[in-house]
């Protein structure tokens, strides 16, 4: 099982949680069955053709998997996998 | 027998030839080798003003300090006020076996009187030496990079969460020049993390509310309030005179143009943005490291991009990240340590982990790649994107 690091944005989606373990040897396969635990995060992160957003950020560990294999990087069982989309929070509130 | 200063002086003369200002100016305008030119006056003397290419090492240092600056063969013109220190300490520093040493008649007063070219350093003033002491103190700093960050100028956008830490810091550390970019006005729910502002100023200006913060704390700074929204018509303008831009924006439209902007006027972009107990930071060098859209070429439509006003924020994290922000600002303008270029910092204020992410230069770009075609476009529409919800954008 590796570890799937979730946003902020994405908690409400899974429980709540700030982490999960999630099974699957690449990033597609843990990403699928962290689809199947929690069906929201799919419609949040995949656009309607089965494409992962562009603006969704995916790392395993340190490396962004956009620079490595894709969907294919390899994930071992110590490894974390990071979702990051950006964040626009700064100045202010009350606009 | 005793000896009256007018017999040093005369024992000195005899033994240390004197040089005129016109023979030493010809020396040191000439094709020949200069001189090692030492002048032996006081620190608050040399600050006054002093010959260009003279180094200082005052009289009361100059035996234990001349093997830094002279070798024993060389000549060497030493120079006071009035020309007669200079030709007391050439004895001692002929007694050295520094045989080819001359004193500047009349010295730097008859040099300057004389109509040549002298140089007033630029110093700390005695205020300032005790304002500044815990930075000069350190040694990548000192007293030359305090006086970078006098000469400094900081542009922040948003006088907000981050703003806020990110300015006070800035000034403190005494950075000469901040820009604040925002055209709100303090609001109550706004001080639980906008430290700069004050419940007495809700309903002033931000920009003009953190200039009051900024000018009690240290009158060294010059803030320029910038009380508007930036856009693609004023921007270039307002960025123009900066060194470095802090990016606390509240929005995308605002931190995609921001990016741009940077690129075309090749400015360092100190990046942050939070949200509850989350904050992002890293810092982009134009064409050196990577820039925000190599680390995110697209903004996530609003529904997963709540602002702090929607989704809220931890008060204590903007202070954490715009001190973060301070800091990155600090190193640039300094060229000093290992900026955060090439690297997102995630910080979760709840687990209390930083974790470090590597940031690359995307070859397609469409920011900075080398088949970009840099210009400004909506970037409201292009934020909200197809089928998304433009009032949303803004936060």
């Amino acid at each position: 099982m590796s570890t799937v690091r979730v946003p902020p944005v994405l908690r409400a989606a899974v429980g709540g949680v700030r982490e999960l373990s999630v099974p699957g040897s690449t990033v597609s396969e843990v990403l699928e069955a962290l689809y199947s635990a929690h069906p929201e995060v799919r419609s949040q992160l995949v656009s309607d053709d089965g494409e992962l957003h562009r603006f969704v950020n995916i790392y395993v560990n340190d490396e962004d998997v956009r620079l490595q294999e894709w969907l294919d990087t390899p994930v071992g069982e110590s490894d974390t996998l990071l979702i990051l989309p950006a964040m626009a929070g700064g100045a202010s509130a009350a606009r | 027998m005793a000896q009256t200063y007018q017999d040093l002086l005369a024992a000195a003369r005899a033994e240390i030839p004197e040089v005129q200002v016109a023979e030493l100016a010809d020396r040191l305008g000439g094709d020949g080798a200069p001189p090692v030119l030492i002048d032996v006056r006081e620190q608050s003397e040399w600050d006054e003003g002093h010959i260009p290419g003279a180094v200082h090492v005052p009289r009361g240092y100059l035996e234990s300090r001349i093997a830094g600056v002279a070798t024993p063969d060389q000549p060497i013109v030493l120079v006071c006020a009035g020309g007669f220190r200079s030709l007391l300490a050439g004895r001692n520093v002929r007694e050295m076996g520094y045989e080819h040493v001359e004193s500047l008649a009349g010295g730097f007063t008859r040099w300057k009187q004389s109509g040549h070219d002298y140089v007033v350093p630029q110093t700390l003033t005695p205020q300032q030496r005790a304002r500044y002491s815990r930075h000069t103190l350190i040694p990548e700093v000192g007293e030359a990079g305090q006086l970078k960050l006098l000469g400094a100028k900081a542009l922040l956008i948003g006088a907000g969460g981050l703003g806020s830490p990110a300015a006070y810091y800035l000034a403190a550390a005494g950075v000469g020049t901040i820009g604040l970019v925002d055209d709100d006005v303090v609001d109550a729910s706004n001080l639980q993390r906008q430290i700069i502002h004050t419940t007495d100023r809700v309903g002033m200006l931000k920009a003009e509310s953190a200039k009051i913060a900024i000018e009690a704390l240290n009158p060294d700074v010059k803030v320029n309030v910038h009380a508007t929204r930036i856009n693609r018509d004023n921007v270039l303008d307002i960025i123009a005179d900066y060194d470095v831009i802090v990016d606390g924006a509240d929005n995308f439209p605002t931190r995609y143009l921001l990016a741009d902007a940077a690129l075309m006027t090749r400015t360092p972009l100190v990046h942050a943005s939070i949200l509850r107990f989350e904050g992002h930071a890293s810092v982009f060098i134009p064409y050196e490291g990577p820039c925000y859209r190599c680390l995110f070429p697209e903004p996530p439509p609003p529904d997963l991009a709540p602002s702090c006003g929607e989704a809220g924020v931890l008060g204590v994290l903007c202070g954490v990240m715009g001190n973060i922000q301070a800091n990155e600002a600090i190193k640039v303008i300094l060229g000093i340590g290992d900026t955060l270029s090439g690297r997102l910092l995630v910080y979760d204020a709840l687990g209390m982990s930083f974790t470090e992410l590597k940031v690359r230069r995307d070859p397609n770009c469409p920011g900075c790649g080398p088949d970009a075609q840099l210009e400004f476009r909506d970037y409201d529409a292009w934020c909200a994107g197809v089928g998304r919800h433009p009032e949303a954008v803004h936060a």
